[in-house]
């Protein structure tokens, strides 16, 4: 498989992801307002999970859309990073996982729009402006909930301790990075990381949370290796096409 | 428990440059930060924004209807102040 | 007093003027609009649950996103319902325990259950096909607040019942299943969507009334009928049966006649004993609930910022 293809799939399995897991919010918010401004972000997500796997599917060749790929390929075939698969939980957990995402997105779009590959680029500029917005929403509520009231507190604090481990995928570096920053279509994510830990310090400062105690990290999402949470969640998601293949929709 | 209901905000949305905000409706929200984020994905989820502004609904002071006619009647007989009032003729076209 | 408040009202209703927030207005009228705005506004928010179960399994992203906005509409619109619900003196969050204890009531056409794919398609097309021909005339309706709120909904539902007849004509055209599942939605929503117009006239004890407001603009039956005539060649072009077996055209009326709606299921369902009704509200109140926490926060990070901040004024003066 090409680098180029893998590391759109790279991506696009992390929006597609996410964007599944927000849509299970629509309808169950803990305020009407916050419901809706759950599901505008996934669809967001959705949004540009379509526009990463139709262009992963051009570079791949074998004439597969957006639908092939995200209702046809296994668990093992997928490239999210494990903090996206991460269960919902409660508002508490699905917002620490969308902060540190949108952190990491935030930086990754905006160097994406740099991008020699101009497909890559204006998709880039698409979401850039998206994961913005969401980064500004999910830090809001990092901060109300850290700052909020003893309870919200120690909420947030143990979703983040929870979560905080499976950001290691983000920053994965291998063969396809380097050549997505040596050929100029892409940005090697591991040069992501100092930026990000700068956004999480900041809202460490300013929600009065604290850092965990550092765990080793977990990954290996990047090469298809994922959490029982995924394969579950792809069997509800892949129902449909799976069971009817010949159907049109 | 003590309930602690989010205030009521109003929403004015200038729907593109050139036009005033105009009143669309309202929503509740903590403060006002999260009044316009709520703003925007509740009122313009269709492009129809440009600039939002959020006024806590308390502190809007209306006119009572029953100075209505105190208020606005006067105005009534003030009919020298629409263009129509004028008789120009016809080949004045624009004024 | 009263007596020239309550003429000017009624002069107002008369000359189709509407009725703005600080206006004075009886208290029935009042009580009438609270309980039909909060009814309707509910009814947007139990009505995200039955499709929005089908987001997560949606057969392709296209209609996934499709969903999600079209869910998050309704939402939206509930919204703008308690909003305009509020001008006339209540709280949202009353509003909303009203619903959670039962007390008011909300469309019972959500208390069915979505059983396939292709009740997402019947859902757009029928059912709300049916709300924006309930809707329409609302916009019209003599109370401000509500007809503006109208407005917007109407405006912005319209392409969600486009997007549900799309799904059923792609279903009803497709492979022999897909077909049958179309059928199988159309069976199933049919008689519950003429319901969604009310009792029949002569046993709707609050229409009369709410003509006479301006607030009801054409009865019941009027709208079913409306309904019924526009949708039954429609369900011919997609090749569907209508489960009607009593239905006809009356060629001497211009219109179709159907076969006895059963109203003791309407009654039944409107009063708790629908499939459904009791995970609706189990699952509304469980939102509600969880989210309390979260709504909490807010609020109190709200206050001591707030006390941060005048903290800060008082040392730097």
């Amino acid at each position: 498989m090409n680098a180029r293809c893998e590391y759109l799939l790279r991506l696009g399995d992390d929006a597609l992801i996410l964007g599944q897991q927000l849509g299970l919010w629509t309808g169950h918010g803990p305020v009407l307002e916050e419901d809706i401004a759950l599901t505008n972000i996934g669809l967001d997500q959705i949004g540009q999970a379509r526009a990463w796997l139709t262009l992963a599917g051009r570079f791949e060749g074998k004439g597969r859309d957006e639908d092939q790929l995200a209702y046809f390929r296994s668990p093992a075939e997928f490239r999210n990073a494990q903090l996206c698969e991460r269960p919902n939980g409660h508002f508490g957990d699905t917002i620490a996982r969308q902060f540190l995402f949108d952190a990491y997105a935030t930086e990754l779009h905006a160097g994406l729009c740099q991008s020699e590959d101009s497909d890559i680029a204006a998709i880039a500029r698409k979401s850039a402006k998206e994961s913005a917005y969401h980064f500004r929403h999910s830090r809001a509520w990092m901060i109300r909930l850290g700052d909020g009231t003893e309870e919200s507190h120690h909420r947030i604090q143990q979703s983040l301790n929870e979560i905080l481990p499976y950001a290691g995928d983000l920053f994965h570096t291998d063969a396809v990075a380097a050549s997505a920053a040596s050929e100029g279509w892409g940005i090697d994510p591991s040069s992501l990381r100092d930026p990000w830990n700068s956004h999480v310090e900041e809202m460490l400062k300013e929600s009065g949370l604290m850092r965990p105690e550092s765990t080793s990290e977990r990954t290996g999402g990047r090469i298809g290796q994922h959490g029982e949470q995924l394969s579950q969640l792809l069997e509800e998601m892949q129902v449909l096409p799976r069971t009817y293949p010949k159907a049109e929709w | 428990m003590e309930k602690k209901n989010w205030p009521l905000w109003e929403i004015f949305i200038r729907s593109r440059q050139g036009l005033s905000h105009r009143h669309v409706g309202s929503l509740h929200a903590a403060d006002a930060a999260m009044a316009v984020e709520n703003a925007r994905d509740v009122y313009t989820r269709r492009q129809e924004g440009a600039s939002i502004w959020v006024v806590p609904a308390s502190a809007i002071t209306a006119s009572s209807p029953d100075e209505k006619s105190v208020l606005f009647d006067p105005a009534d007989d003030k009919v020298y102040r629409h263009p129509t009032f004028y008789d120009l003729p016809d080949e004045i076209k624009h004024m | 007093m009263e007596m020239d408040l309550l003429h000017r009202f009624e002069a107002y209703i008369a000359s189709d003027k509407k009725i703005e927030p600080k206006d004075w207005m009886p208290d029935a009228y009042r009580k009438t609009l609270i309980r039909q705005i909060s009814q309707h506004a509910h009814s947007e928010i139990v009505g995200m649950l039955p499709e929005g179960s089908w987001i997560s399994r949606a057969p392709s992203l296209k209609r996934k996103a499709i969903l999600m906005a079209k869910v998050q509409d309704e939402a939206g619109h509930g919204l703008y319902l308690y909003s305009a619900c509020e001008t006339l003196g209540v709280q949202r969050d009353d509003t909303i325990e009203d619903l959670h204890s039962g007390k008011a009531k909300y469309s019972s056409i959500f208390n069915y259950p979505t059983l396939n794919w292709a009740d997402i398609g019947a859902i757009g097309w029928l059912v709300d096909g049916a709300a924006i021909m309930n809707q329409v005339p609302l916009c019209k309706c003599s109370y401000g607040p509500y007809a503006r709120a109208m407005v917007r909904v109407c405006k912005e539902e319209s392409f969600h019942q486009r997007q549900g007849f799309q799904i059923m004509m792609t279903m009803a055209g497709g492979t022999e299943e897909q077909k049958e599942m179309a059928q199988d939605a159309l069976n199933r929503w049919w008689w519950p969507s003429l319901m969604m117009f009310g009792p029949p006239d002569d046993d709707s004890p609050n229409s009369a009334q709410s003509m006479a407001w301006n607030i009801k603009r054409f009865t019941n039956d009027e709208l079913r009928q409306k309904f019924v005539d526009l949708t039954v060649p429609q369900a011919e072009l997609l090749g569907l049966t209508v489960p009607d077996p009593n239905l006809r055209w009356n060629e001497e009326t211009g219109h179709y006649e159907i076969g006895e709606i059963d109203w003791s299921e309407f009654k039944r369902v409107i009063s708790g004993d629908g499939p459904c009704n009791k995970e609706r509200i189990e699952t509304r109140r469980k939102a509600w609930d969880d989210g309390a926490w979260v709504r909490e926060a807010a609020v109190a990070h709200s206050q001591k910022r707030a006390d941060r901040r005048a903290s800060t004024d008082t040392a730097a003066a």
